[in-house]
């Protein structure tokens, strides 16, 4: 198989790297770029550990092939945080202790971020459906729905 | 070790039991945390392996030659790589047996090769090219089927063990439990009313988000380095080195951050092929599973088919309680079936009980443990069933549990006495709490389940090391899977009367610490947090002396007080207190560094009660149920830090909700797994629940200093049997066999109406 060179934005910088024609998104962050934030729990799109945004939309990088990357915008969990200021998200997890292993936690934070993008003032039922393709096993969701919920009230008084 | 907090005199603590921020956070929201697949190594293999498509496989010959061929491929092993090095060791051969099939694959997705090789599509490639010639044998998934005298032989040297006189022919039954005091059939002479009834529920997985996953770095002689994701990096080192004929000094194993486990990750699957492999290339290689692997070849619980039969008196005392239970643990013995006979009526005060259980084998991977291993069937059984008596003499279900519970001087049905434990607080507590008398809406039912679980202590060593900057990093051997470095610091913190925040613990590898006992049976909080204790006791008798040495009086003259030395009295002589700050800003002049350290078989760990309460709401249209209100209230001895423990009875309480009403092992007739992937096995979601509502008791127990029990896994033991209890109240009909899908609440409605 010959490679392919992509150019792509990931987290405001611009990166470049070749990948095989068979490489997922999640193959190229995690073994070829060293962002190993996004995480592998099925490659079927099921659990959301992989989440990262694609031009400002949720997506699986296990369902996207490396080379679709081309040209486009990447989010992952390494570009959440401004410098030391964790993103309200990210502080309101550990304050709430939204997370036990802490493996599907990069998803969530990047679901719960794209979710509150679209809809800053969401319901408990409307965070419950926001991030019903992100599994957790640890936690019963009860803290990580009251997390996002903070979250959402500081940023919207801030 | 004397206890410092009694019901008669509650300690106060200074920060346990407060709820600060957990010292790995910030990594874990960041994506900085390293877990089992995130670590790489120079001229790292990727390996991968080839499994049985067959439930139940002669392996007559296995031609790798192809695969060694193909360019990029470094390393190919087969059984004849894995000499057996147990030495009669059944146990230790089984997990051999079960690393990489030897004579027959036993289930589909049983190991028979693997390669290593430069990336995942060449080793892929490689996987194709291996040619397996397979005799394929008639095949038992079922336990029932299992044990039938016809039923195909999985081991043809298994005799039941635990039966007198001993069997001669082999049998899928590995070994007869029984437990219990009195006379069983004088108990049901005494009986008005006696129901029985049979029980079933499916296999379920633990469900953990990362696969297993791990990284060897070995040399030809097999000394080297493993990183790997485990519950237990001291028993992945002894159980490597026996399998592999190698001294476990030889080998370094660092346990990752760990994504989940649940009793899942305390056995070796993956680790032993990939230091093969590695070994055999001379080059690190990288093994991570699948989920389509993690679910046919990693371990799922048992299933079951369970009888109960109780007996009561008409004012509603039970007087008798059989059971006969068979637990189906895949192709090797060792289902949960012991823990779940013991488990069964564990929660009653009962004059005349038995409990016989099975471990059976059949063509299904081997389990592994799950959370509370075997308790939750069994107590699914039990507590319909108590629920069903209830209501026939019209006692309310809670003043009927209260009635028999089983309470400090209890004789458990397992046979010791019990000390001070929680039963009927948490019951007391649920009868008193707002969900109890809330009202329900239409197709709405309330059901209650009481639950039971043990606790473990086991083998434990802590090191601390007093910095010189007053600060204490503290090394512990239990891989934290939920939070427990939060706790070890507060608990180290609350003993050396320092900040919270000046305490760091981390998880160190197998060179660095003395053995450590796996992290499981709800051990952690309890045992290695009473080594840290020890460890910091230990530490202060040192900065003591040091201080008395910097003061110029005896040893036993000074005394340890809030995060000070002091001296000990008017005689000993009048100093300003010296903080552990001072005290080890001057270490490198009065002797050197300041450390503390324990070696500990932890005895003691006090069992853990919980009541649920859940309302289920079943359309009757779909038979689909929604739970929509959830209650748990258990017995936490004393709570470390009270955000974790909640989160333990959440998540706990979660997976019983999808064990209950979604989760399950299909198979095909052809013996294959039909549904290997979260679309088609279906772990709860988000939008599938409502807030789970937390209670913390705390009932101190005599066996830790702070009165610490484990709180890990009986959170899973109530719900199978309150959601069933809520799903046949709202549905108008008993439910007897999990999972409660809709199909199968559809039909038993449908039934029920004629």
């Amino acid at each position: 198989m010959s490679s392919i060179h992509v150019s792509t934005t990931i987290n405001g910088d611009a990166v470049d790297y070749v990948c095989e024609p068979d490489e997922t998104l999640l193959d190229v962050l995690r073994n070829r770029l060293g962002l190993t934030g996004a995480k592998e729990g099925c490659s079927t799109g099921d659990c959301g550990a992989c989440s990262v945004t694609i031009d400002g939309r949720l997506t699986c990088s296990c369902l996207v092939l490396g080379a679709e990357a081309e040209g486009h915008e990447i989010g992952t969990i390494e570009g959440m945080a401004d410098g030391e200021e964790l993103h309200p998200l990210q502080r309101k997890f550990l304050e709430h202790a939204a997370l036990q292993c802490g493996v599907c936690t990069p998803g969530f934070l990047v679901a719960a971020k794209a979710l509150l993008e679209k809809n800053p003032s969401p319901s408990e039922t409307e965070i419950r459906f926001g991030l019903a393709g992100n599994l957790c096993r640890c936690t019963g969701y009860d803290k990580i729905v009251r997390a996002v919920m903070a979250a959402a009230d500081e940023m919207r008084s801030a | 070790m004397p206890l410092d907090n009694t019901p008669e005199n509650k300690r106060k603590f200074a920060v346990v039991g407060s709820r600060p921020l957990r010292p790995d956070g910030v990594d874990k929201v960041t994506g900085r945390a390293k877990f089992g697949a995130d670590a790489v190594a120079p001229g790292m293999l990727i390996g991968r392996i080839l499994r049985s498509p067959h439930a139940h496989a002669r392996i007559r010959n296995i031609d790798t030659s192809k695969a060694e061929k193909l360019a990029g491929v470094k390393a190919v092993v087969t059984r004849d790589d894995f000499p057996d090095h147990s030495r009669g060791d059944r146990g230790l051969y089984d997990i051999l047996y079960n690393v990489m099939a030897r004579e027959k694959a036993l289930y589909e997705g049983h190991a028979v090769a693997a390669v290593a090789a430069v990336s995942a599509s060449v080793a892929r490639q490689a996987l194709k090219l291996i040619k397996v010639d397979y005799e394929i044998l008639p095949h038992v998934t079922d336990v029932d089927e299992a044990i039938k005298p016809d039923a195909p032989i999985l081991h043809p040297k298994l005799i039941t063990e635990g039966v007198e006189p001993k069997p001669k022919k082999a049998s899928n039954i590995a070994r007869r439990y029984e437990f219990g005091h009195g006379d069983v059939e004088e108990g049901f002479r005494q009986a008005d009313i006696i129901v029985e009834r049979s029980f079933k529920t499916e296999a379920t997985h633990q469900g953990y988000i990362e696969p297993h996953a791990c990284l060897a770095n070995v040399g030809p002689d097999g000394s080297g380095e493993l990183w790997v994701c485990t519950q237990g990096h001291f028993m992945v080192r002894d159980t490597c080195a026996n399998l592999l004929g190698i001294n476990a000094s030889q080998l370094r194993v660092t346990a990752s951050e760990i994504g989940g486990g649940f009793g899942g990750k305390t056995t070796v699957f993956i680790e032993p092929v990939a230091l093969a492999l590695s070994r055999k290339a001379n080059r690190p290689v990288k093994v991570v599973m699948t989920r389509e692997e993690v679910f046919k070849a990693s371990g799922p619980t048992a299933s079951t088919s369970i009888d109960i039969k109780i007996g009561i008196t008409k004012d509603g005392r039970i007087v008798a309680g059989d059971a006969t239970l068979r637990y189906q643990g895949g192709a090797f013995p060792g289902s949960p079936a012991e823990f779940g006979g013991m488990s069964t009526f564990a929660a009653y005060d009962l004059p005349h009980v038995r409990a016989v259980s099975y471990d059976v084998v059949t063509n299904r991977p081997k389990q592994a443990a799950y959370r509370a291993p075997g308790a939750p069937m069994a107590n699914f059984a039990v507590e319909s069933v108590i629920e069903e008596l209830a209501g026939k003499i019209g006692m309310e279900p809670i003043d009927f549990r209260i009635k028999n519970a089983a309470r400090e001087g209890t004789r458990a049905s397992y046979g010791p006495v019990y000390g001070p434990i929680g039963l009927e607080a948490t019951l007391a507590a649920a009868k008193k709490h707002p969900h109890f008398k809330a009202p329900l809406g239409p197709n709405q039912g309330r059901g209650m389940a009481c639950g039971f679980w043990f606790n473990f202590g086991g083998q434990t060593c802590v090191s601390l090391n007093v910095v010189a900057d007053g600060t204490v990093t503290l090394s512990v051997g239990t891989p934290d899977i939920g939070g427990s470095r939060a706790s070890m610091c507060l608990m180290a913190a609350e003993e050396f009367g320092i900040p919270y925040d000046k305490v760091r613990a981390i998880i160190a590898d197998t060179s660095s610490l003395g053995y450590n006992d796996v992290t499981d049976g709800s051990r952690v909080t309890f045992a290695t947090g009473m080594a840290t204790i020890l460890a910091v006791r230990d530490a202060i008798k040192k900065l003591c002396a040091r201080a008395a040495q910097m003061w110029g009086i005896p040893e036993d003259a000074v005394t340890w007080e809030k995060g000070h030395a002091r001296p000990a009295g008017a005689n000993a002589g009048n100093f300003p207190p010296l903080s552990l700050k001072e005290i080890a800003a001057a270490s490198g002049g009065t002797g050197g560094p300041i450390a503390g350290h324990t070696e500990y078989s932890a005895d003691g760990a006090g069992v853990s009660f919980a009541t649920h309460i859940c309302d289920a709401e079943v359309d009757p249209e779909t038979g689909a149920t929604r739970v929509v209100r959830y209650t748990v209230l258990q017995d936490a001895g004393k709570a470390i830090h009270p955000e974790y423990v909640e989160g333990q009875f959440q998540g706990g309480a979660t997976q019983g909700i999808g064990w209950a009403l979604n989760e399950e092992y299909i198979y095909g007739k052809d013996g294959r797994l039909q549904n290997a992937g979260f679309l088609d096995y279906r772990i709860p979601v988000c939008s599938d629940l409502p807030m789970i509502d937390t209670v913390i008791l705390e009932i101190p127990n005599p066996g830790h200093p702070y009165g610490v029990r484990g709180v890990g896994e009986t959170s899973i033991v109530p719900p199978l049997a309150a959601i069933a209890n809520a799903v046949s109240a709202a549905a108008g009909v008993r439910m007897t066999s999990l999972p409660m899908s809709p199909p199968k609440v559809l039909k038993a409605i449908e039934m029920a109406q004629g």
